[in-house]
């Protein structure tokens, strides 16, 4: 055990730092919820890449810098320290493009990353139907190849689809075999969203802006190159890509340990109003503590990893501890908030309340998406603890 | 940066627990009950052949010379099976503060400790009480800012019975002397924390292995008791009362291991990091009694049951090395501190 970062780590984080330093915009972006922010986001994603920094853990050829998953947290500790623009792109960089490189075909790979990683394509995830959400195995839009074995014809509806309503690409699971059930029959593809028969309907969210959409599939074409993995395989590509490293690039600490770093700093400002209810200071302490525990599980999993370990069935606890974590530390600020809490920010009485309403509607959907919170339980206690079904 | 065990820790691990799992059985506890001091030199004995009692004394005085990281897994085996014996008392509180204090008290002590002809009980004004005097052959007891070295043979020692009856608790009267006074001022001050970081690192690492040694009954009992027809086991109901402990157990690891790091390598933020350790791995533990019970329904409730022995240790160790109010105190200090390093990025600050 050697807890303590080298110097070759210590250089990595200074020079992240000098970069975003320079380059994070001084005027936040709009959300990228809105057209306009949509595309200040795109641009900045082209910015990162310039600066060989849109995905520090692929590999060089394709603009990354061959990092290690401690660098990849190093990198996230100063991209939020640094409030730097989220990822617009992150259904693309974080989820499939890893699935890429395990799954895809030199032409797919050679075809998709580069524009992946340049903010060229934008990519929607299509996981989710009306029938099929906790329960994604009850997936039902089918995908029927023609007759020549070139093509595939989507027929079917997803939903809940983060950032299709401006996105280019789609990717996600269909149904080949219309006999199969559950796990098996299906395929993952990949769709482009400017294709003949594909109707984009925004969902407004909690917020009122449309964070995602329905997709409807009225026989789109798209060419059998677009399928990634074999065919029937597509349960086995989609876990991939649900899989732990993917969750740990998604949420990694640093996000909420900035966020129990601000709260900190809320309750400080308003300490004599905020002690008037002593359990609120003692939220404060459970965000700080709860925040840096899941900073050290990170580090140690990681370095586990590193050497050549696995993930175990111990990784569904994950999603359960950041989105309960989230949710309580925007619950605490509300609470120390009061009156003004539920104030949009641009209201004029509205000093000091941050950006504080806008996580906390957020921080509604973390227990919910992914799975639900409720699903990963029954998880955890089947697989990691051995309870029966 | 590593922040995993290396494969030597990780076996003598497993052999520690094949050994306690084998030895401390939960019939030797219950009769353990039933002896005069609830405790036996034969097992004693065979701790000190493993090399236990001696891994934090230094090579030179006959001990391995192992730190706090080499043992925090082997306290959480000795929390698995609630081992009655005050091993890691001794192994992480007596034995490192003796390491600092006189030459002549090292000399005299460390090599008994080693090969397992003596036992070394810390008394701190925090805990009031002392854990195992009844079988110290020192005691090393907190006077305001002073250690003293006393005999047990000078002192009145008075029986407190513990809802754990595997805890051997007593109030100690004695008095203070120049004689007995081995450490003071701040000196003294920096020693009692130190001892009181470690016997907190103790019950965090203890309460891991209880906390797992609950989920481990009480899955086995949710799998074998059947009601309308089913495992109750299968029921989510049952199954997220047991998922909720799984997540805190899993995410008190880390702290507890950081912790221990942190006190080996003298860290300035060990107080930090111990108190944060504490309140993670008790709060894992006092989940897992309160909803382990719970799915063991009305057996939870009996003597029979042996949840109640894990159970009960879990209690005890929340409340002792510092109640929940010290050790948030202690955190509140450094994160509410005008120039207070917290945020990304400051997590392995030395």
């Amino acid at each position: 055990m050697e807890l303590a970062y080298t110097e070759q780590h210590k250089a990595f984080r200074e020079e992240i730092r000098s970069w975003l330093a320079a380059n994070v915009p001084a005027e936040p972006l709009k959300t990228f919820d809105t057209e306009e922010g949509f595309q200040q986001h795109r641009e900045w994603e082209a910015k990162l890449n310039e600066g060989r920094w849109g995905m520090v853990t692929w590999p060089s050829e394709l603009g990354g810098r061959d990092a290690d998953l401690l660098q990849w947290l190093i990198f996230e500790d100063e991209y939020y320290k640094a409030k730097a623009p989220l990822r617009v792109n992150q259904n693309g960089i974080f989820l499939l493009g890893p699935t890429l490189m395990e799954y895809g075909t030199e032409e797919q790979k050679a075809d998709i990353l580069p524009k992946m990683a340049n903010g060229t394509e934008v990519w929607a995830q299509g996981w989710s139907e009306p029938n099929a959400g906790s329960d994604m195995a009850a997936v039902r839009a089918k995908a029927e190849l023609t007759e020549d074995g070139e093509h595939y014809i989507i027929n079917g509806q997803k939903t809940w689809s983060t950032r299709a309503v401006w996105a280019d690409q789609c990717f996600g699971m269909f149904r080949t075999d219309p006999d199969s059930e559950r796990h098996r029959g299906l395929t993952f593809i990949l769709v482009p969203l400017d294709l003949e028969g594909i109707t984009v309907n925004p969902i407004p969210q909690l917020d009122g802006l449309p964070g995602f959409a329905e997709i409807f599939f009225d026989n789109v074409k798209v060419p059998v190159n677009r399928r990634l993995g074999g065919e029937g395989e597509g349960w086995k590509v989609a876990m991939a890509t649900a899989g732990f490293e993917r969750g740990l690039m998604l949420r990694s600490p640093a996000r909420f340990q900035e966020t129990a770093k601000r709260l900190v700093e809320l309750y400080q400002a308003n300490r004599e109003h905020a002690d008037r209810d002593p359990a609120v200071r003692d939220a404060v302490i459970k965000a700080y503590l709860e925040a840096e525990s899941y900073c050290l599980s990170t580090y140690q999993t990681a370095c586990r990893l590193i050497k050549g370990g696995k993930i175990g069935a111990e990784s569904s606890t994950n999603k359960i501890f950041w989105s309960e974590l989230d949710r309580n530390m925007h619950a605490t600020a509300m609470a120390i908030l009061g009156a003004r809490a539920e104030l949009e920010p641009h209201a004029p009485d509205a000093q000091g309340v941050g950006t504080w309403l806008d996580g906390w509607l957020f921080a509604q959907s973390g227990p919910i998406y992914a799975g639900t919170n409720e699903v990963q339980r029954n998880i955890i206690a089947e697989r990691m603890l051995g309870m029966p079904r | 940066m590593d922040f995993t065990f290396s494969e030597d820790q990780l076996l003598f691990q497993d052999s520690v627990r094949d050994f306690l799992v084998n030895e401390i059985t939960t019939d030797a506890i219950r009769a353990s009950w039933e002896t005069d001091t609830g405790r036996s030199d034969d097992l004693w004995g065979q701790l000190t052949e493993l090399g236990l009692t001696g891994m934090t004394v230094p090579e030179e005085f006959g001990g391995l010379g192992m730190n706090e990281v080499d043992f925090v897994l082997l306290a959480q085996e000795c929390g698995y099976v609630a081992l009655p014996e005050p091993l890691v008392h001794n192994v992480l509180v007596a034995v490192p503060l003796i390491n600092a204090l006189s030459d002549e008290l090292k000399a005299e002590w460390l090599p008994k400790i080693a090969e397992g002809s003596a036992k070394v009980a810390v008394g701190l004004t925090e805990n009031f009480l002392v854990e195992d005097a009844h079988v110290a052959n020192l005691l090393l007891l907190q006077n305001g800012d002073e250690i003293h070295a006393v005999d047990p043979a000078n002192v009145k020692l008075t029986y407190n019975q513990s809802v754990d009856l595997s805890r051997k608790l007593f109030s100690v009267e004695w008095t203070p002397s120049a004689e007995t006074c081995v450490a003071s001022g701040s000196e003294g001050a920096a020693l009692i924390e130190g001892a009181m970081n470690r016997g907190a690192l103790a019950s965090a690492a203890q309460a891991l292995g209880l906390t797992q040694r609950m989920i481990d009954i009480s899955v086995q009992y949710t799998s074998e008791r059947f009601q309308f027809g089913k495992a109750i086991g299968s029921f989510q109901a049952v199954k997220h009362h047991m998922s909720n402990i799984a997540v805190k157990w899993e995410y008190a690891k880390a702290p507890v291991y950081r912790a221990a790091y942190a006190i080996a390598h003298g860290q300035t933020n060990a107080s930090l990091n111990v108190s944060h350790a504490k309140l993670a791995a008790c709060e894992a533990a006092d989940l897992a009694a309160k909803n382990c019970i719970q799915v063991h329904g009305a057996m939870g409730y009996t003597w029979e049951v042996n949840l109640h022995i894990f159970m009960k240790k879990a209690w005890a160790l929340n409340n002792t090395w510092g109640d929940n109010a010290f050790h948030k105190n202690r955190v509140a200090e450094v994160i509410f501190a005008d120039d207070a390093k917290i945020g990304a990025g400051n997590t392995f600050i030395a």
